[in-house]
């Protein structure tokens, strides 16, 4: 990236970024980055977990000000001050984390952000979001409590919110992670027809497909740098085979095809094994704005993976929350190794073994201030050999969270480092770690790749198999169809709260699910 | 035993209920509002002190209760400044400011009435009452409720301005955005620095208000540390209330009825030591903590300060 090149497109740049640098404490986050962001161009940017994409959108949004180099827009030099200011320039961001105010409704967080003297106006919103979802074709709860909300719906109400505004440049921050793939491939069609409007957007995603798909151009950051960009003519010349190739040669350095292809699992369970995880009429009351579960039964034998597929938000949380004890059942009984377990609390459950990886990772996965090494063994305060009489051991704490560290890849500046400091990526590894230390024998994973990248993606599964190869059952819930595919021994499709149905992982799996998914008969 | 439950003892019960109230109801909305924006505003008992100092000030020498009401509610602000600056806008620890401001307006406002006045306590005139016409001839309820300050009446009304402006409008919305998750509000283009400073500014106000009220119609007069802890038990009102105006006002009758038993026993002659009959309202507060406490959901980033860009 040479200067010239730079200043001879700025004219044409609405956004652009000379040599931007940025710093925390231990780590370069970005190092002298330069990026081109253009009206009618799908800017993909890719990058492992840690690469510094987010910090970089940081600075497109006015949350955080460059150490070095500086920010033009429309070719002007612009120090971006405040969110305000980035809304203003008519910069529109979906962050990676979730920016809703879970105590107020939908419609009160899109009206968030008017002037305070005026009633917020709700009439003029709601015809706004009619006209935006039905182009859109996605529907929005306007009068549910945010906190009710899947995270799925939760991204979606945050793109609508960008939509809204009227912006120039949006960016999303790996906004399909928690989509199905039908959103995805909506949200892409829909990034197309924008950018036809003669809107730029930039797009982040670990989905190389959806790069590929989607993307006009493509730039790579690896660790803080920028390693490598694809311009659209280049980027128009090539077949996604080959883009792929390109992508996953800058961000790894070795040739790889199709990387997340894999084959089908084959395990042989034996058929007459007591099973680990057995289910029966399981049911939970509907709130007002999340289904309840209606009558589940499944079981998961020792070495099984058993796959629930099913558009977001359709009880996927209920019935993993139910399992591990945070939400009361209404009807029905959960076995662990034969024992009923309903009476028992979570933190029972989980000292038998069973244990869950939820999806919202800094919510109620892990406390944000408290550092890696602690969150480690969240779950085991006050007890030996981490505690004793009430005593934190530090020594020990650090001995094994450091062993953890290193066997599960954590990149982190320190064991002391505040867990939310970390990129999403790395966050999620810590989880994994503690959910599947010493004990396990059911484990429920609930999204467990989303917003992972490539490498960390393969890595998880990885350890979800051996996980499952130890003789321990999983129960995976996913939206992502592939990762079902390629991790499951059978599928069992959720809609509405109940299991439609439960598919063998056979070769026509694929075309059974999506069947199911869509309301037909397998 | 006679007369305790007369006519004229259980007005003058109810009277003295409403008068003990009204300070505690406005330090109740006033740290409501702070808690909403997460700010835990443990500073408040200094901001009443500094109210009813410089209001009891403000009235003594211009011969105005109104006047009184203005220096006192402006006292508060000016707590509320420095509370504003160390823990909105440098992200100071809130606990620490607040007790440090408390400890030291206590001081502060003793000496300085020491000072002033060194041992005398001089008195303001009776404050006079608007008397709501019809109303107040209700036996027993009419003299208790209706013969008061026209201040009292604003306060209770604000009760409700209060719980117009949470529900129905913009700051609203950014008040409790700005203490259930600063960021989101910050994205959305809201200074989070500044809808926390309105909010410790204007619990400021009030409590002063509540402060001036207390020495200027309640006592009548000022004498060190005469708050008594009414900010403190503002505070847990305004936990209590999760976060709904009517609440605090409820709540502070209760804690109100218990104040004014106090007196009212002693007036009425029943003989149980003082000492036991003051501590009715601590009593109250462990009572309501024990059947409430569970209830209280407080936002959640109260007291964290917000930095923006910090994770
Ligand atoms: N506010 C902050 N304070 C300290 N360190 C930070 C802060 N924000 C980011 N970092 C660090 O900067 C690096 C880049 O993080 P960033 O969130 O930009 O990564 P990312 O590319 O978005 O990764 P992911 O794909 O996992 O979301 C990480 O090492 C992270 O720990
Ligand atoms: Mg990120």
């Amino acid at each position: 990236m040479s200067g010239s090149s730079s200043s001879s497109v700025a004219g044409r740049d609405i956004v652009a970024l000379e040599g931007v640098t940025k710093r925390f404490p231990g780590i370069v986050a970005n190092d002298s980055v330069d990026l081109s962001i253009r009206p009618g161009e799908v800017h993909v940017l890719l990058g492992e977990n840690g690469a510094g994409k987010s910090t970089l959108i940081g600075m497109l949004s006015g949350l955080q000000q460059p150490d070095e180099g500086r920010i033009l827009v429309d070719g002007k030099p612009t120090p971006i001050t405040s969110p305000r200011h980035a809304l203003a320039l008519g910069i529109g961001t979906v962050f990676q984390h979730m920016m809703l105010v879970p105590t107020l409704t939908v419609a009160e967080n899109l009206l968030l952000g008017g002037p305070w003297w005026q009633r917020p106006r709700s009439e003029e919103l709601e015809t706004r979001v009619a006209e935006i979802t039905s182009s859109l074709g996605i529907t929005v709860k306007l009068h549910a409590k945010v906190s009710e909300l899947s995270l799925g719906e939760q991204q979606q109400v945050e793109i609508l919110r960008a939509m809204v505004r009227n912006s120039r440049l949006l960016i999303l921050d790996e906004s399909t992670s928690m989509l199905t793939p039908k959103g995805i491939e909506e949200l892409g069609a829909l990034m197309r027809r924008l950018v036809e409007q003669g809107l730029a957007i930039v797009f982040i995603t670990h989905k190389l497909k959806e790069a590929a798909a989607f993307g006009d151009r493509i730039s790579v950051l690896k660790l803080g740098r920028k390693v490598g960009e694809i311009p659209p003519e280049r980027f128009r010349a090539l077949g996604e085979q080959e883009i792929i190739s390109e992508i996953v040669e800058l961000m790894f350095g070795k040739q790889k095809d199709d990387p997340e292809a894999a084959q089908r699992p084959t395990r042989t369970i034996r058929a007459d094994a007591v099973p680990l995880l057995q289910v029966a009429d399981l049911s939970v009351a509907p709130t007002e704005n999340a289904p309840g579960l209606s009558s589940i039964s499944f079981d998961i034998r020792p070495g099984e993976i058993l796959g629930i597929a099913g558009i977001d938000g359709n009880g996927q949380k209920q019935l993993a929350e139910a399992l591990a004890g945070q939400r009361a059942a209404t009807r029905g009984s959960v076995r662990l190794e034969g024992t009923a377990i309903d009476a028992l609390s979570v933190g029972e459950r989980r000292k038998r073994g069973l244990r869950y990886l939820t999806d919202d990772r800094l919510g109620e996965g892990t406390v944000g201030t408290f550092p890696v090494s602690i969150n480690f063994f969240l779950k085991q305060v006050g007890a030996a050999p981490f505690w004793r009489s009430g005593v934190e051991q530090r020594a020990e704490i650090d001995r094994h969270a450091a062993e953890l560290v290193r066997e599960y890849d954590v990149r982190t500046p320190s064991l002391k480092t505040p867990v939310a400091r970390l990129s999403g990526g790395n966050i999620q590894k810590v989880l994994l770690a503690r959910e599947l230390a010493e004990g396990a024998k059911v484990v429920i994973f609930n999204k467990p790749t989303y917003g992972l990248d490539l490498a960390n993606t393969l890595a998880s599964r990885q350890r979800i198999r051996d996980t499952a190869a130890r003789g321990l059952a999983v129960l995976l819930i996913s939206t992502d169809l592939e990762e079902l595919l390629v991790m499951c021994d059978r599928v069992a499709v959720i809609a509405n709260g109940a299991v439609v149905g439960t598919v063998e992982n056979t070769d026509d799996a694929r075309t059974r699910i999506g069947r199911l998914m869509i309301g037909l008969a397998a | 035993m006679t007369g305790l439950f007369s006519e004229v003892f259980l007005s003058a019960l109810l009277f003295g209920a409403v008068t003990a109230a009204i300070p505690l109801l406005l330090a109740g909305l006033g740290e409501q509002m702070s808690e909403k924006a997460g700010v835990l505003n443990i500073g408040i008992e200094g901001m009443m002190l500094a109210g009813a100092y410089l209001g009891f000030v403000g009235a003594f020498y211009s011969g105005s209760l109104w006047l009184g009401f203005l220096t006192g509610a402006a006292g508060g602000v000016a707590v509320a400044l420095i509370m504003a600056l160390l823990c909105v806008r440098i992200g100071l620890n809130q606990i620490i400011i607040g007790i440090a401001l408390t400890l030291g307006l206590e001081g502060l406002t003793a000496l300085l009435h020491h000072f002033q006045f060194s041992r005398s306590y001089p008195r303001l005139p009776a404050a006079d009452a608007t008397v709501i016409p019809l109303l107040s001839d209700i036996p027993v309820i009419g003299a208790a409720f209706f013969k008061h300050h026209l201040i009292v009446y604003l306060a209770v009304a604000l009760v409700f301005g209060m719980s117009y402006l949470y529900r129905r409008t913009q700051l609203g919305l950014n008040l409790q955005a700005a203490g259930d998750k600063p960021a989101a509000l910050d994205v959305a283009g809201i200074d989070v620095i500044k809808t926390r400073t309105i909010a410790v500014l204007t619990t400021g106000a009030l409590a002063g208000l509540g402060g001036a009220y207390l020495a200027n119609v309640g006592a009548g007069l000022f004498i060190p540390f005469i708050t008594n802890g009414a900010g403190f038990l503002g505070i847990v009102l305004a936990m209590l209330a999760r976060g709904r105006p009517i609440w605090v006002l409820f709540g502070a009758l209760l804690f109100g009825v218990c104040l004014s038993l106090t007196t009212a026993m002693q007036v009425a002659g029943i003989n149980i030591p003082t000492d036991v009959i003051q501590m009715l309202p601590f009593l109250a507060v462990m009572i309501m903590l024990v059947l409430f406490g569970r209830r209280a959901s407080l936002p959640a980033a109260l007291g964290i300060p917000y930095e923006r860009g910090a994770r």
